[in-house]
């Protein structure tokens, strides 16, 4: 069966839609009601560039079942320049030369597909900016 | 009438050469290289699919279009591998898009030519003024049979093309379509590959009906080829569109840019709107662009169009269909690609 949480991220999941708050300017993504800096709550929705820099990343050899085909594969935290940070894979590249520093595009990929004939869940991954 | 206010096209990075599976098969690569004039073909990732390759493309024809994605209308993903039997990928590319949900949205289906017919159609409903403007998309990511002709040049890729009124980078002038009932390749419900009638594809299909679908747009504008800076044709190997050009008198200058088969492949419903974008990367104020599709079943869509002052400045926008074919490339093995288009069964 469909899960009701990936329908419900999608504005995160396929927009990168955060919540900027109009008291101190941090930017929580995915987007809250609350900012989780200042406890303000007037939030705005924005729309994070689809780029970043790897803060850290860890190459996963041993992959859970459903990523078998993938390993071995990258995993990284990405900074936006609005500040946001999300966890991503990097992909198109030799998980090897992922870094921090790394400048990357956010792409829009398949995550994963459920078992059995089930839905397709698209999300963003990150894929290194020139190679 | 409406023209072109964007266009975008994305190629995966990940790439197999010819020779690499010609050795796989026993058979000489230099032979088949140079019969099919194919050196190298996209491939995609395991994480990409037409709805993906359509969400790229999507936002590079946005980006160059400067539009707010909510005024776009109608939004048509022509393609013969929807990854979904039931469920358009339309809805998902308008949702990630940021298009949804004021928007009319249909999948398109007529093997190679589905691309062109999203554009058809996108471009009547913004002339008739129905919707103000109307994304249409060409993307795929086929697969052929191993060790069949079409694995050498199946490939993945797609553009994307927005249409409107207001500030268009090309002007359309004409359109013309002809189709026939022509059994020269399909895939019925269920079966995993296509099939084709091996040399039936060439004379009764391709040529018949490129040429066909050509003839009939110059006559209806009353154009020559000598008056076209840049032609593009469907390019299911590196011969068939060369020889289509010379038999209605183009000569290999006016090909060139848009014949990106070597390197690419055969996008199938991204081929020649991917050619397309490779001629609007380059096109200079008042050029004139002829573009001819083909879809196997079978028919083709022409349509002649005319850069204007905008384009140059709005190319750097997004990136070129150039700058994805020599840009970051991964090599992969027969063994590495085997895997990449699951054709390797899992005990699971
Ligand atoms: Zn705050």
């Amino acid at each position: 069966m469909p899960s009701p949480r990936y329908w419900r991220e999608i504005p995160n999941r396929f927009r990168l839609e955060a919540a900027r708050c109009t008291g101190c300017g941090t930017v929580a993504f995915p987007a809250r009601t609350i900012c989780p800096k200042c406890r303000g709550r007037e939030l705005e929705s924005v729309r994070l560039s689809r780029h970043g820099k790897v803060v850290t990343s860890t190459v996963v050899r041993v992959a859970p079942d459903e990523f078998m085909m993938e390993a071995p594969y990258a995993m990284a935290v990405i900074e936006t320049p609005e500040g946001a940070r999300l966890m991503t894979q990097v992909v198109d590249c030799d998980p090897d030369t992922v870094g921090p520093g790394m400048e990357v595009d956010l792409v829009f990929r398949l995550i994963r597909k459920e078992d059995h004939g089930g839905i397709l869940c698209y999300g963003h991954k990150a894929v290194p900016v020139g190679g | 009438m409406a023209g072109i206010v964007g266009y975008g096209a994305y190629i995966p990075r990940n790439r197999i050469k010819t020779e690499e599976i010609a050795r796989q098969w026993g058979k000489d690569p230099a032979t088949m290289s140079r019969g099919l004039l194919l050196t190298e073909k996209s491939v995609p990732g395991l994480d990409e699919d037409t709805i993906t390759i359509s969400v790229a493309a999507g936002q590079a024809a946005i980006d160059r279009a400067g539009i707010d994605p909510a005024r776009i209308g109608a939004v048509y993903i022509g393609s013969e591998s929807h990854p979904y039997a039931v469920k358009p990928s339309g809805t998902v590319v308008v949702e990630a898009l940021g298009i949804a949900p004021d928007v009319h949205v249909a999948d398109f289906e007529f093997a190679c030519k589905a691309g062109t017919e999203a554009m058809f159609v996108a471009l009547g409903l913004v002339d008739g003024d129905r919707v103000e403007y109307a994304l249409a998309v060409g993307a795929d990511t086929s697969q052929g049979a191993p060790n069949d002709a079409l694995e050498y040049s199946a490939s993945a890729g797609g553009a994307a093309f927005v249409f409107g009124k207001t500030d268009p980078l090309v002007d359309v002038l004409e359109t013309y379509s002809y189709t026939t009932d022509t059994p020269d390749f399909w895939r019925r419900e269920g079966e995993f590959y296509p099939r084709h009638g091996g040399r039936f594809t060439g004379e009764p299909a391709y040529f018949k009906h490129v040429i066909a679908a050509t003839s009939g747009i110059l006559e209806k504008s009353g154009m020559a080829p000598k008056d076209f800076r840049h032609v593009v044709f469907h390019m299911p190997n590196g011969k068939f569109p060369q020889s289509a050009g010379k038999q209605l008198g183009f000569t290999k200058e006016q090909l060139e840019v848009g014949w990106i088969v070597p390197t690419m492949g055969n996008t199938y419903s991204g081929s020649s709107p991917t050619g397309l974008a490779a001629i609007l990367d380059i096109a200079e104020p008042d050029d004139l662009i002829l573009i001819t599709s083909f879809g196997s079943g079978a028919g083709s869509d022409s349509f002649v169009l005319r850069a204007t002052s905008l384009l140059p400045e709005r190319v750097k926008r997004a990136p070129t269909v150039k700058e994805m074919l020599d840009g970051p490339r991964r090599y992969l093995t027969y063994g590495e690609y085997a895997k990449y288009r699951e054709k390797i069964i899992l005990n699971t």
